[in-house]
């Protein structure tokens, strides 16, 4: 990878940080599956796709680092940041749940994805450019497989439809974040790094509403509540999720094998 | 010094099999992009296939060690992401190997920013063992992140098939 000679704008930063802390979250919340999924095919499906999230994080987070020049690598940036630094949506780090809410969950969230990595293969950032290349063809299989399941599920019996449409309604509020602008879009979008993501919201209902309404589930209105994972204030689901994933590196700095 | 010029370098990687699928090597899988003779050694470019492919690292390994022991005194293996890694870039030779090793080859790329259909299953993969088009899609990954588990209704043969990406 080519090294970064100019120092990035904060702004500039905190944007690829964002992208890369959502799939570093969301990879370890998928990859909690592995050994407990409902047959052996999805035990797979969601072990692989954990694994795409945490390569693309990878990726993210080294990047990230670079642009910020004060030396983090991706393992210090996963690993040996406190909470309040980590800027994923709090859609990424809520819990699983069961096999309804991992599914919508990914789904709402691989659409966004595969609008944004669309748009980010025309970035300036030629880097950010190069991993939206790389990861678009990640995110439409995973937007398939989930969007299969939702409507499966959701289009299936009473007990499969009545847990997606509870799934849908928990997971609904915590959507609008994701097209909240912080300061970080607009300093994006001026550099031409990437879109302001308020900007993919209408794409995004476009894309999702019809397959929700397919799967026979109903649109849960758009209430005031706002997460804010985006800017540090996680939920208290975050803590424990990090102390699982940074327990070695926090008990053994830089161990290795 | 070199001993080996940039022709020969691709000679030797022609036998650095892919650690996952070992009948077929790295050049064929079309992931080596580049191999560059510099002063004291070579460089050589490797793409990765999948973001988080688990043998990636080794392939690195593997490069690096066959041309060490080709007499390079010094390897330095690049990862490059653009152009993305397709499985467009797998050889005609390459998908017989493929086949002849009991995994149904890629079919040709989705081509960026086309449909993404649901309810979508590609059908009619050829059984690589009878060359039956009466199959069925098992699970969309398989063994590992690239393939898909297939079965031919007609030989009653579960295959893998290499997904297209």
């Amino acid at each position: 990878m080519t090294e970064q000679t100019q120092q990035a704008s904060p702004e500039h930063v905190e944007y690829v940080l964002r992208m890369g802390d959502n799939a570093l979250i969301l990879g370890q919340r998928v990859s909690e599956w592995c050994g407990h999924a409902p047959v052996l095919e999805e035990d797979m499906a969601l072990a692989n796709m954990a694994l795409d999230l945490i390569g693309q994080a990878r990726m993210l987070l080294t990047h990230a680092g670079r642009l910020e020049g004060r030396g983090r690598d991706e393992d210090g940036l996963a690993f040996q940041r406190n909470e309040p630094h980590f800027r994923n949506l709090t859609l990424c780090e809520l819990p699983n749940d069961d096999f309804a809410r991992t599914m919508v969950r990914n789904y709402l969230f691989s659409a966004f994805m595969v609008l944004l990595w669309e748009r980010l293969l025309q970035s300036r950032d030629a880097e950010l450019a190069a991993i939206a290349g790389k990861s678009i063809k990640e995110a439409r299989y995973h937007v398939r497989h989930a969007g299969e399941w939702v409507l499966r599920l959701g289009d299936g019996t009473a007990e499969s439809h009545a847990r997606t449409q509870r799934a849908l309604d928990y997971l609904w509020p915590y959507t609008a974040e994701i097209f909240a602008d912080t300061p970080a879009d607009a300093v994006a979008e001026d550099a031409r790094v990437g879109p302001a993501w308020s900007t993919l919201e209408q794409d995004w209902m476009a894309m999702v509403v019809p397959v929700l309404e397919a799967a026979t589930l109903s649109l849960p209105a758009r209430t005031p509540f706002r997460s804010h994972g985006k800017v540090g204030r996680h939920s208290e689901h975050m803590g424990h999720l990090l102390a699982e994933m940074q327990y070695m590196q926090r008990v053994y700095p830089g161990a290795n094998w | 010094m070199n001993m080996l010029t940039e022709a020969q370098a691709w000679k030797v990687l022609d036998t650095v099999a892919d650690p996952e699928i070992p009948v077929i090597s790295v050049t064929e899988l079309g992931i080596v992009r580049a191999i560059d003779a510099g002063v004291d050694g070579l460089r050589v470019v490797v793409t990765p296939t999948y973001s988080g492919c688990p043998a990636t690292e080794v392939i690195a390994r593997d490069i690096r060690d066959a041309l060490l022991q080709a007499g390079v005194a010094r390897v330095d293996v690049e990862m490059r992401l653009s152009p993305a890694w397709t499985t467009d870039w797998i050889g005609e030779p390459a998908r017989e190997k493929l086949r002849a090793y009991g995994i149904a080859p890629p079919g040709q790329c989705v081509p960026p920013g086309g449909a993404l259909p649901l309810r979508f299953v590609p059908r009619n993969i050829p059984c690589p063992k009878c060359g039956s088009t009466d199959t069925a899609r098992l699970s969309e990954f398989g063994s590992t992140a690239c393939k898909a588990l297939y079965r031919c209704q007609s030989c009653l043969e579960p295959f893998d098939y290499f997904k297209p990406i």
